[in-house]
């Protein structure tokens, strides 16, 4: 028999684990999608942690100045996979053009009000709701308004400093604010599971995985991630994924998965910063902490 | 598919290490931390440059803990407030250093910090010496279970390097940690913020002859996995995915110990419940036939058996976990209110939720003095030995022979208040339940109508019809269709439907667990004074378990409780009185279930007619 575990076994027996407390303990549960590796990594750990199924709904808040490839990527693999898709929007601030890129905002409010404001009013069921129907192939209103009590997000300890403060299980208030000073304990893969009404929890099954750990995964499982992280033959891709006026291709003529782990293991990457392509962490101290306090994924 | 996982062996396989830092606040952790990231090449590119021109900006002379801290309030105070993650690589594994803050306020961040590692750097500063904390975090390590630990000895630079100085905090400390049951593989001189004996020895300390912190972590080893153990597998949930006819029952959870293949037969604990591995159930893997310690993974069993979140897995020919009621335990408590006597807290041990009271403290220790005192509770950031007592039986190990099933966590108001290792279980002849009732049969003022009298004057005799099963199955409908037809005979009947929605709480201010518990008792409580009256009292509830069933029939007794099962049966031989089919009939239900009445002498078929 053989019973050797690497060091991605670890990391997966553990997400899988945490997928399934949340699973057990959280009735209206969702699972964020981004688009991006972390997320598709973490809706394929959930495909492994329930034998192939995804038992509660992804949700994706469109900011509408995602890169357009990444849309058409989330409703083919959607479909393919047959996942319940929830799609949120400001669409008011979008309206009334209070946006970064349409000069009103600066990036950090333009984040506030496109990703965190649309998030949280999702998530609550304060806003609308669009629901992929898998007959028509549209989104659709959803009647379901019941505010989403755990909400799975795929944010990773190393990406930022902030986010190598968080637990597995991270509680948020009525108002989604996360309150870093004091945080519940954590042992022995014994989470805090239990919540007062009105409150929420943010669950993390990513935390202990490297960017390299996530590429790694994607190699051996075969998991489908979009073009747009490998160079299409003008020496650039995207490293990171985010919205176009704010995310910016970094040089690398990485063309497929392998490249990428190589450029990561040993190449030019190996010392630089994943989100160093992200403008807006920038402005926000290097620490995103602001915006994460507030309900920031 | 295939193709796919013939691609495996290009994973390069690392190993790697949680490591945590502790020790008393400001004796360098942080420094340590961030000097060892800088030394070995390990920051992201700009990311120094970045602090020290944050530092230059803010005019604060730079220090390499600023490269940890990372939360605002954490670089204003100069403290460590949570424990962060870093990451970095030797050349043997890959590392993830936990910087587990000092301060004692912060101590269930420590802990976190600690509960995640494998090894520990033990920080002392050097000009400061062994402070409180330094003690009640060996002694934290130690009740963690962490045996790979290294004693750091820091700021030696502020001692100009004396080894007399290095020498007799070693003597103390070693002499502290032989008393908690640590033995450190390496005490180290260094100087973290001028990078001494850090990543290589350093000439300022030539009288050191041992081996650089880096190498002290690599020296570490890691724990081998619990395959040589007996087979443990808590189970998380029981899964049934319907979509696609997915028509798999499959049972999940991670082995926390030992192995076991498809095909062996097996014994779920506490219910006592056996069957046989079926299969091995995995999405996206080439075929399994056997499962071992640390996958997380799913089985399937070759009989139907109705099994529940919690229950532990284990092998049916092998030294199997206690079960019980009571065990001997000492606890860390880290709640704002004390942990008292007598009162229900939530106690979650692998996946099992349950009910529980402290029900003695043998002694109070300070952590950092290992002195013993008697207290009437524990006090936050104590340890004290302690009886705890479960509302239904457990299964578990004591934590010397298995660990990983012999710790738990107390919740108080939605709060992980404490954790706890369990020394041995308590095996007493009577439950916490046997003697409440006792105690309420003692004091019950009995009514002088005897029972007899009263069957006679009414017709009949009293009973407790418990109508069951799974949620939608149509119980209710023919609970009130029977009482209606109890009533329309003459009989005294009633219907009591506070118990419908047991699991959802409707006040939502309470734990579901507790919540649940005690509504059956309350439900027992009321349905033995109900029949004590004499009438055939009706009932409905949702998904309970063996253990619960009988906790009711305990309740009402010494009256009668008949129980109806509508749907899928999931109790144990015995339990249930009546079958019924889902959805079954109104009409039909009524009569086999007055069917069941006369034949249990409920009814005397000499007034029936």
């Amino acid at each position: 028999m053989n019973k050797a575990m690497d060091q991605l076994d670890y990391l997966e027996a553990q997400s899988v684990f945490i997928l399934r407390e949340a699973y057990r303990e959280f009735k209206s549960l969702v699972m964020l999608w981004s688009i991006g590796k972390d997320s598709t990594v973490l809706l394929w750990l959930a495909k492994k942690a329930f034998f192939g199924h995804v038992p509660f709904p992804l949700v994706h808040i469109d900011t509408s100045f995602k890169i357009p490839e990444m849309i058409q990527y989330r409703d083919e693999l959607a479909k393919k996979w047959k996942l319940n898709m929830i799609v949120g929007q400001n669409k008011k601030a979008l309206e009334e053009k209070r946006t970064f890129p349409a000069g009103a905002l600066d990036r950090i409010a333009c984040c506030k009000a496109l990703k965190t404001d649309a998030l949280k009013n999702t998530l609550s069921g304060a806003w609308p709701r669009y629901r992929l129907n898998h007959t028509t192939g549209n989104y659709e209103l959803d009647s379901n308004t019941e505010p989403y009590t755990g909400v799975i997000v795929g944010a990773r300890a190393d990406e930022e400093g902030s986010r190598s403060k968080e637990r597995y299980f991270s509680p948020r208030d009525r108002n989604s604010d996360w309150d870093v000073g004091d945080q519940p304990p954590e042992l022995w893969n014994q989470f805090k599971t239990d919540f007062a009404p009105g409150t929420h929890l943010r669950i993390h099954p990513l935390l202990d995985w490297t960017e390299l750990n996530i590429w790694e995964y994607i190699e051996r499982e075969n998991i489908p991630v979009t073009r747009l992280y490998f160079d299409q033959g003008n020496g650039k891709r995207y490293r990171s994924l985010g919205c176009y006026p704010c995310t910016f291709p970094v040089d690398s003529t990485a063309k497929d998965v392998h490249d990428i782990v190589e450029e990561l293991r040993a190449g030019k990457f190996k010392n630089i910063a994943e989100r160093s392509g992200r403008a807006q962490d920038k402005e926000d101290g290097g620490g995103l902490e602001t915006l994460r306090r507030e309900g920031y994924m | 598919m295939k193709a796919t996982l013939e691609k495996k062996p290009q994973t390069i396989n690392r190993e790697q290490m949680n490591v945590v830092i502790v020790g008393h606040v400001d004796h360098g952790k942080s420094t340590v931390i961030g000097r060892l990231l800088v030394d070995t090449g390990s920051l992201p590119l700009g990311k120094l440059e970045e602090v020290k021109a944050r530092c230059e900006r803010n005019a604060r002379p730079f220090e390499y803990a600023f490269l940890l801290d990372a939360l605002k309030d954490e670089q204003a105070q100069g403290i460590t407030i949570d424990t962060a993650r870093s990451f970095f690589k030797s050349q043997k594994r890959d590392y993830i250093i936990i910087d587990a803050p000092g301060h004692i306020e912060f101590l269930k961040n420590m802990i976190t910090g600690a509960a995640r590692a494998e090894a520990a750097l033990l920080v002392i500063d050097a000009h400061e010496g062994i402070k409180e904390n330094s003690k009640r975090h060996g002694y934290m390590l130690s009740f963690l279970g962490i045996k790979n630990v290294a004693v750091l000895i820091n700021k030696m630079d502020l001692v100009s390097y004396r080894e007399e100085i290095f020498q007799q905090i070693k003597k103390d400390y070693l002499q502290f940690l032989k008393d908690v049951g640590i033995e450190p593989s390496q005490v180290i001189p260094i100087s973290a913020r001028e990078g001494d004996n850090l990543v290589r020895l350093s000439s300022n300390m030539p009288w050191y002859k041992g081996i650089p912190v880096l190498s002290a972590l690599d020296a570490f080893r890691k724990a081998a996995a619990a395959w040589e153990q007996p087979f443990r597998m808590p189970v998380q949930d029981v899964y049934k995915f319907t979509e696609e006819s997915d028509d798999r029952r499959i049972v999940a959870g991670r082995v926390e110990t030992g192995t076991i293949s498809a095909g062996e037969e097996v014994v779920f604990l506490p219910s006592g419940k056996k069957s046989r591995i079926a299969s091995i159930e995995s999405f996206h893997t080439a075929p399994q036939k056997d499962i071992f310690a640390g996958q997380s993974t799913g089985v399937t069993l070759e009989t139907q058996i109705y099994i529940r979140p919690g229950e532990v897995l284990c092998r049916l020919k092998e030294k199997s976990p206690h079960v019980s009621t009571k065990f001997k335990a000492n606890i860390f408590w880290m709640g704002r209110q004390p942990l008292v006597k007598n009162k229900t807290y939530k106690l979650k041990i692998t996946t099992q939720h349950v009910p529980a009271i402290l029900s003695k403290i043998v002694g109070v220790m300070n952590a950092s003095e290992l002195s013993s005192l008697q207290k009437p509770h524990v006090d936050r950031h104590e340890v004290a030995e302690c009886i705890l007592e479960t509302m239904k039986p457990v299964a578990f190990d004591a934590v010397g022979d298995i660990a990983q099933t012999g710790r738990f966590v107390i919740v108080d108001h939605y709060e992980i208040a404490g954790g706890g290792i369990i020394l041995a279980p308590v095996f007493d002849e009577q439950s916490l339940l046997t003697q409440q009732i006792k105690k309420r049969d003692y004091e019950w003022e009995r009514s002088g109508i005897t029972p007899d009298k009263r069957a006679q004057k009414y017709d009949h005799k009293s009973a407790l019809i418990v109508i069951t099963g799974q949620i939608d199955t149509g119980k209710q409908r023919i609970a009130k269709a029977l009482e209606e037809e109890l009533f329309n005979l003459g009989k005294f009947t009633y219907f009591l439907g506070v118990s419908n929605r047991l699991t959802v709480v409707s006040g939502q201010s309470k734990d579901k667990t507790l919540e649940k518990f005690e509504h059956l008792q309350q439900l027992g409580e009321l349905a033995h004074i109900l029949t004590d009256a004499g009438l055939i009292l009706i009932t409905s509830i949702t998904d309970i378990d063996d253990y619960e069933m009988s906790m009711l029939k305990h309740l009402n007794h010494p009256n009668k409780t008949l129980v109806v099962n509508v749907g899928e049966n999931r109790f144990g031989a015995g339990q249930v009185d009546l079958e019924l089919v889902e959805n079954e009939d109104s009409q039909i239900a009524v009569a086999k279930i007055v069917d069941l009445l006369i034949k249990s002498v409920v009814l005397d078929p000499e007034y029936f007619i």
